[in-house]
């Protein structure tokens, strides 16, 4: 899509921006969020749906798949969280599910869903195409109508990766209430590398930046890894006709990161949650 | 790309998700699989159990048939002694009955030849009688043995 009335610039920053709603800090990122809600109830309703209908004797092939993956979290779940909880396998789960489904929206071609969206746009709702493409040929109205900024792909955005991140430090901070008591938590904040009252502020200070470096890093990672990678994804789309090998080898690459950022997001989540719920 | 509300809607919805997995996804599908797993233990178990039966069974037909090959070999052993056994009996009857005839015949054959020999020794007798007769026909004198004839005649 490198013509010649689109800069690279221009190109890139279209595909990097949200459509939003509302201003400032208030605003909702509506592709981001909206993709992010309709994959998160697509899992849960089509996991609830194989629930529903889940037999004891021999599993269709669909309920198989997803008794794989339950399998496959529940045991990650059992090899790191020692202490006995229900919520954290369905936490585990989710996240997993969740994210993968977000990443895979990655592997969908960079200029297909705007183009589509624009499109849609423009039929639907030609009123809120911007003033000076009023002229331009169907192709850049398509691109320049606001529907065409929606993003498909929520975890390249920020805010859905540090929302999730935000859910498990809650979910940290709970843990460590719930299985330490108040006064156990603070306790450890305080008494922890260095088991002197003297040390105790130096300590607090030390356990207060850990406990906010986990969320942070877990958010960022998954934000880093998935915005590089779509970065990459419109780099190469860029290249004109020479993009379809690049682009093969950069999708078949990121199967593996899509899984691989799942997989380490729920595992890091497991680990927190165990560190928050065992005592030391 | 600055943070905004999208950050929070994100972890309300999490908060949704997790809450909505908890209650209808994990617990149905884990109970499925966990009733599955019991049902697959329980018929490994099956397996292991009937495996060792059939030995248990192999076992007790190799006895069946060893007991069955031995009682077999007993009773050909058996009838084997019995037919000796009748054999013998056989041949001892059939011996004492030969002995038996051979007897009776040789006592009828010694009673037919003293029968014989008595008819002979009449014969004989009557022969040399006669001979004497003849003999004594052309020896004898009327006159000079009348005496002896008159006497036989008398005396009868």
């Amino acid at each position: 899509m490198a013509d010649s009335n689109i800069s690279v610039q221009g190109y890139i920053k279209h595909h990097l921006t949200d459509l939003t709603i509302g201003e400032g800090f208030w605003a909702i990122n509506l592709g981001a969020l909206g993709w992010s809600l309709f994959l998160g109830s697509l899992f849960i309703i089509s996991f609830a749906w194989v629930g529903r209908k889940a037999t004891t004797g021999v599993p269709g092939k669909f309920q198989c798949m997803v008794e794989m993956i339950i399998e496959f979290v529940g045991s990650s779940v059992k090899e790191t969280f020692h202490v006995k909880d229900k919520l954290i396998a369905p936490i585990a789960l989710t996240i997993f599910m969740w994210i993968f489904l977000m990443n895979l929206m990655k592997l969908v071609p960079v200029d297909w869903f705007p183009t589509v969206a624009g499109m849609a746009g423009l039929a639907f709702n030609s009123g809120s195409l911007p003033e000076y493409a009023a002229e331009y040929g169907f192709l850049e109205r398509v691109m320049a109508h606001p529907w065409s900024y929606l993003k498909i792909a929520p975890t390249t955005d920020v805010n859905i990766t540090m929302g999730m991140a935000l859910g498990v430090f809650i979910l940290i901070l709970g843990y460590s209430i719930y299985y330490k008591g108040l006064g156990g938590f603070a306790k450890e904040l305080a008494t922890t590398p260095f088991n002197h009252w003297a040390l105790a502020p130096f300590n607090l200070v030390l356990e207060l930046v850990t406990l906010l470096a986990k969320p942070i890093s877990l958010g960022l990672r998954l934000f880093g890894n998935l915005y590089a990678g779509e970065v990459i994804f419109l780099l190469i789309a860029l290249v004109g006709l020479g993009q379809l090998p690049l682009h093969f080898a950069w999708a078949v690459f990121h199967i593996l990161v899509i899984v691989l950022q799942a997989f380490i997001f729920m595992m890091l989540t497991i680990v927190y949650l165990s560190m928050a719920a065992e005592k030391h | 790309m600055d943070i905004n509300a999208t950050l929070i809607g994100q972890s309300i919805a999490m908060a949704v998700f997790v809450w909505f997995t908890l209650k209808f996804v994990w617990p149905p599908i884990n109970a499925a699989i966990e009733e599955r797993q019991k049902k697959i233990a329980e018929g490994l178990a099956h397996t292991d159990r009937a495996e060792k039966d059939l030995h248990i069974a192999q076992d007790k037909a190799k006895d069946i048939l060893r007991d069955a090959k031995e009682q077999a070999a007993a009773i050909i052993e058996q009838a084997r002694k019995r037919e000796g056994k009748m054999i013998d009996e056989a041949t001892s009857k059939a011996n004492e009955e030969r002995d038996h005839i051979l007897t009776q015949a040789r006592a009828e054959v010694d009673a037919e030849r003293s029968r014989l020999r008595e008819d002979l020794r009449k014969q004989v007798a009557a022969l040399a009688v006669a001979g004497a007769e003849r003999i004594l026909q052309r020896e004898i004198d009327d006159a000079a043995h009348s005496d002896i004839l008159e006497k036989l005649v008398q005396e009868l």
